[in-house]
Formats: structure tokens, C-alpha cells, sequence
């Protein structure tokens, strides 16, 4: 039978712009752009086209656009277009859908129901140009009680803390999901920033270790590149239980990606498939990931912090609860609507809660336990923008991941097709002339000019509330009203209904 | 001297450079590139090499001691540009530059000029592959 699926996007050329330079032709990795022979004109096969706008944005012209194309479907409110598509595509491959970056359907964003609160009249806001504004953050677990020497001096007991100049990290994104260029930006702007990145499950290549300071390893089920030098190498130790993206499977980097120093980097032979278990298989209880939360401790002399991460599910506060009293410092919890470099699409799509919820339920069951304390709590997941952050910390987290916002900045246009490896934007590629595209000097300014911005802006935000402190914010949910939200949904937020 | 220089591990042979630089000679008729360069075949000074893989810019490389300028038989050719009523287009200029840098167009000699101090090609590079700095020879 022919398999036959209309393309999704077309490329509008303007014959009257087109001046033939072929910049598209030579920039599109996907090779949607062709000469026609002999002649100056160029052709489009959008079949071929994800939609990067890699072409329309490097056109000297402006003379390329991609729309979507109107090929349609019979109309049909119970089997869109995208669903009889997948169909096809699966009758012809008999294989499972795959897709890259977080999840895209239409579920409610919770932070979009959310309003900000400020200070009118009777309380005065804060102008951030003229006074002080505190967005310092520690992370980590605080001491139970304070102690004394017998002449009453203070003892030293505070928990190995992260300091960061603003509540935010970037997220793990494993070096092989995304390219040299994309880690050395990352960590060249945390380091600027005062702020960490992340090295994902992919190990630490040996260049970066001189960004130790602002590195979070991660351990997780597949162990890749991990071994005692590693776990010293960075400021903290994550053990990645679970991903927003795809909870409950592990991951499978391809063994056409596992070169040079990826090979090396993963200590894996080369072309062999990264293959992550979906359990790690030491872990089947709380007790055990304690076990692994102090081998790790004593890994690192008990002078690193230990992250646990965990995606966001239906128990999950019953999770992070357990998680609380294993001895982790941190938890970080990654919302359903988490980036990935490839996961199932049924997973993507249909794994998973908000964050919001999340965030709200753990923070408030924590409390309600009185371990809070115990732990910082860093929520990920689609936080697109500092309001997001500001919603965030008067939800209850100490910091958050950006890892999708931060790719953007970096160039990513959200095509989602990570895991094809033909990233025209060097980002989720390890092709030598694809990764030569990111230039970290320009990535890392792009990075640190992103979240200068953020700053800036929850500065003003907590100007505009009275607050002159990040800390006040935190779990200060009286600054938040919902709108257009139901009773269950305002109860589990812990927030009242606007104009209550 | 601030001078135009390649990093050709960032270079990605876009050609925008060459491009830019096409524009930048008909700056003063158009405003726009489309109006600029529709249906033309241009002639930049400033030109990808491509090897295999390797891809970098090459403009004129603002020599200390300019062998073009030297060989100049008229004197049309100064450091700091030519005088297109003295070229005579004999083309040793062309001959000389170790570079490939000088060219002949519509019987007239063309080097890079610097667009008055603000290359376009640097500006236009989307990988901050050329600059326009000054270092000092060590």
C-alpha cells in the first residue's frame, strides 16, 4: 500500500526575495533545499522539513516562511488529523512513536492560572533600582536545632549548602543528547552566573572539570561515566530517579552517537547503544536509594549535597516524603511536561502531572510532616519564564531546572526532533559541522543574558509585592490567586480563588 | 590595525559573508538586499575556500608592506585604496597578493575597503566566525 503523509509544514519562498545565495540549501542538514541543476533556482521538498526555521532565520533576505500546511483530513472531533497520521506511520513501521522535548498537548498550564499579588496603599512596594534586592538562595538540608559550646559559641553544624545567585539552574541535559558546543555554553554561563548546570547521566568530559565549582554530577540508572574522581569533580551529586519527559523508563542514546569523546566520556566502548535501565537496579525502596544517598555522601566525604530527582507521578508526595528521610539534601522534581532528547511519544504525552501540583502537594505534605526542613526542594518541568519562577518559589520551591528555556537561548526553535541528531541549530547533534554551529562565546552570552533578564524581572516582582528577599517569597502563597480554577484544584494549590 | 580575521572553527561556509559584502558595494543605490542583488552575480571581496570540511574566509589581509600596492605600475593601487582612474587593469596587483584578495571587475580592480570601518561581513556572520579586531603581531 502507499504510505503516503502529506508534510506537516510547507516553505513559502518569495520569488521576488530570493536572490539565489543558497544559504538555505547549504544550512539545512535535512537537505530540504536543493539547487535545481544549472540554475540559480532553488527548490523545497517539505516532506523533508521539521521546521526548525534554521533557513528563514539565516535568510539574508527574509524571503523564506513555513507555514503549516493545509492539508487536512476529513473534519473529525474524535480523530484529528495528527492521530490518523500516527496511525499510518505506525501501519507502515510497526514501531513506536518517538518524539524530543517536552510534552505538547493541550493540558491546563496551572502556572498561566496563577496571578501575582502587589502592594497598594496600605503596604508599600520596593523599587529594586533604589534598594537592596536579595535573590541569593542556599540549597540543602538545614541543621535540626542550633548548638553551642559550652561557652555559648556557636557550632558549626549547617549541612553542606549550594549557593546561587538567583533561584535558578539549568537542567540535566547529558552531554551525547546534547553537543559539546551546547555544555561548554551551559557551563561557562553558570560559572559567569553563579549558578549550576547539570551533566545529565552522560559523564563529565574532562574539559569541563575546571567548571567544577558550578557542576552538578548526576548518577543515574545506567551509571554512565561515573567513578569516584567524577562524584568530587562538582559542586553536588544528583541521583536521577526519574524524568519528566519519559517517568518510569530509562533512556537509550544510540549507539551511532557514542564517538570519540562521548565513548570516552560514558567510559562505554564506541558505537555500543546507552542503554539506561528504567529502574535502577539497586533501588527498589526507599531504604535502598538511602543506602545509595550515603554511599555517594561518603563517595564525596559528606561535603557535597545529594540531589534526588524524581518526575512527577500520582504519589508523589508520599515519594518525596520517603525521599525526605533518606538522607538526600535536595529534592528536584520534574514535571510532566519535561524536555527530553527522545522519548516514546505515548509516554510524553500521556505520563505524569503538573508541576504546579506537584510542587503545592509536596511542599505542603512536607511541611505538614515537619521535615521541610530537611530538604530544598527544586521543581522543573516547563518553566518558561520568570514569572513562572516567581509563581514557583510562592508555591514552595527553593529553585528551579529551566533546561527547554535554556536551549532556546541557545537557538533551539522547539522543531522537536531532538532525536533525529540532525539538529541544525548544534544543539541535540553529535555531527562535527552541526556542532561547530553553537558557538559557545555566543551561546554563553545568549545564557547569561537570559537569566540577567530573569533576575532583573523577579526583582521587580518582588518589588512590586513588598518583598525584598527571595526567602520571604517562599511558600508565601498568599501573593498567588487563582483564576479560572475549581475548589480541588485551589485546594491542592493551597491558594485562594481571585477576588477572595 | 584593526583587521577582518577568521576563526574557521566556527566558520560554517554559509556564504552570508560574500553575500553582505556584494551588498555593501550597492549600499548607496539600495536599501535593500533583494533590490541589491536579484538576478546578479556577484563579485564579494570577500571569498570562502572550501576544503573538504574546512571552510574560512579570505579577504584582503591589510598586509604591512601590501605586495599589490607595490607592484602597482600606475600607482592607482595605496594602501588605503585605488584610484579607478589610474588602474589600467593590468592585473599584477592580482598577480602579487599571496592571498587571492584583489580581484578584477567590469575592467577595474576591487578590494576590501572595510565598509568605512564597519565590515558587514563580520556583522552579518551568524557565528561569530570573522572579526574585526586588532592583534598585534607577537
Amino acid at each position: 500500500m502507499i504510505n503516503y503523509i502529506y508534510p506537516e509544514y510547507e516553505i513559502i519562498r518569495n520569488p521576488d526575495k530570493c536572490i539565489s545565495c543558497g544559504v538555505c540549501v547549504r544550512q539545512c542538514a535535512n537537505e530540504v533545499h536543493e539547487n535545481i541543476n544549472k540554475t540559480n533556482k532553488v527548490i523545497c521538498d517539505d516532506s523533508k522539513c521539521v521546521n526548525c526555521h534554521r533557513c528563514a532565520v539565516l535568510c539574508p533576505t527574509r524571503a523564506i516562511k513555513i507555514v503549516k500546511s493545509g492539508n487536512t483530513y476529513r473534519e473529525n472531533a474524535n480523530w484529528n488529523c495528527k492521530t490518523i497520521d500516527e496511525i499510518y506511520k505506525q501501519a507502515q513501521s510497526g514501531g513506536v512513536l518517538l518524539s524530543g522535548m517536552g510534552n505538547p498537548e493541550n493540558y491546563p498550564v496551572y502556572f498561566d492560572k496563577i496571578l501575582l499579588n502587589a502592594s497598594q496603599v496600605t503596604n508599600p512596594s520596593i523599587d529594586p533600582l533604589r534598594e537592596p534586592m536579595e535573590t541569593r538562595v542556599f540549597l540543602g538540608k538545614r541543621p535540626d536545632d542550633i548548638m553551642r559550646e559550652s561557652n555559648g559559641k556557636l557550632i558549626n553544624n549547617l549541612p553542606p549548602q549550594l549557593p546561587l545567585s538567583m533561584p535558578i539552574m539549568f537542567s540535566a541535559m547529558s552531554y551525547g543528547s546534547i553537543s559539546y558546543n551546547a555544555h561548554e555554553s551551559l557551563a561557562r554561563a553558570a560559572a559567569q552566573l553563579g549558578i549550576l548546570y547539570n551533566t545529565g547521566e552522560g559523564g563529565l568530559h574532562e574539559d569541563f572539570s575546571k567548571y567544577g565549582k558550578n557542576t552538578i554530577v548526576q548518577v543515574a540508572s545506567g551509571r554512565f561515566g561515573v567513578h569516584v574522581g567524577y562524584l568530587n569533580a562538582g559542586a553536588a551529586v544528583e541521583i536521577k530517579m526519574g524524568q519528566g519527559a519519559k517517568p518510569g523508563i530509562g533512556g537509550h542514546l544510540p549507539g551511532t552517537k557514542i564517538v570519540g569523546d562521548i565513548s570516552r566520556t560514558r567510559m562505554i566502548p564506541e558505537g555500543s547503544d546507552a542503554i539506561s535501565p528504567a529502574p535502577h537496579h539497586d533501588i527498589y525502596s526507599i531504604e535502598d536509594l538511602r543506602q545509595l544517598v550515603f554511599s555517594l555522601k561518603e563517595a564525596t566525604q559528606y561535603k557535597k549535597p545529594v540531589i534526588v530527582k524524581i518526575a512527577a507521578v500520582h504519589n508523589i508526595t508520599a515519594i518525596a516524603s520517603g525521599i525526605a528521610r533518606s538522607g538526600a539534601d535536595i529534592i528536584a522534581i520534574d514535571g510532566f511536561r519535561g524536555g527530553t532528547g527522545a522519548a516514546p511519544t505515548r509516554i510524553r504525552d500521556n505520563v505524569g502531572i503538573p508541576i504546579e501540583l506537584a510542587l503545592a502537594s509536596v511542599d505542603k505534605r512536607l511541611r505538614d510532616e515537619g521535615i521541610r526542613r530537611n530538604v530544598s526542594i527544586v521543581v522543573g518541568g516547563s518553566i518558561r519564564s520568570s514569572a513562572d519562577i516567581v509563581k514557583a518559589v510562592a508555591l514552595g520551591a527553593d529553585c528551579v531546572y529551566i533546561g527547554s528555556s535554556a536551549l532556546m537561548a541557545m537557538g533551539c526553535h522547539l522543531c522537536r526532533n531532538c532525536h533525529a541528531g540532525r539538529c541544525n541549530w548544534g544543539i541535540a547533534t553529535q555531527v562535527p559541522e552541526l556542532v561547530k554551529r553553537l558557538n559557545p562565546d555566543i551561546g554563553s552570552k545568549r545564557l547569561v543574558n537570559l537569566l540577567t533578564a530573569w533576575r532583573h524581572e523577579i526583582k521587580e516582582m518582588m518589588g512590586l509585592m513588598g518583598i525584598n528577599s527571595i526567602e520571604t517569597l517562599k511558600g508565601n502563597r498568599l501573593m498567588l490567586r487563582g483564576v479560572g480554577l475549581n475548589e480541588k484544584e485551589l485546594q491542592i494549590l493551597g491558594i485562594k480563588h481571585a477576588g477572595e | 590595525m584593526k583587521r577582518v580575521y577568521i576563526n574557521e572553527k566556527w566558520c560554517l561556509g554559509c556564504r552570508l559573508c560574500e553575500y553582505y559584502c556584494a551588498f555593501a558595494e550597492k549600499r548607496h543605490e539600495y536599501n535593500n538586499m533583494a533590490l541589491a542583488l536579484k538576478d546578479t552575480l556577484i563579485s564579494p571581496r570577500i571569498r570562502v575556500e572550501e576544503y573538504g570540511d574546512i571552510t574560512f574566509a579570505v579577504n584582503c589581509r591589510r598586509c604591512e608592506e601590501p605586495l599589490c600596492v607595490k607592484s602597482c605600475i600606475t600607482g592607482a593601487l595605496t594602501a588605503d585604496g585605488i584610484d579607478k582612474d589610474r588602474c589600467v587593469s593590468c592585473c599584477t596587483c592580482i598577480l602579487a597578493c599571496p592571498f587571492g584578495a584583489v580581484s578584477l571587475v567590469d575592467n577595474v580592480i576591487k578590494r576590501c575597503d572595510l565598509c568605512n570601518g564597519e565590515p558587514l561581513c563580520v556583522k552579518a556572520c551568524p557565528n561569530n566566525a570573522l572579526v574585526f579586531e586588532d592583534r598585534r603581531c607577537v
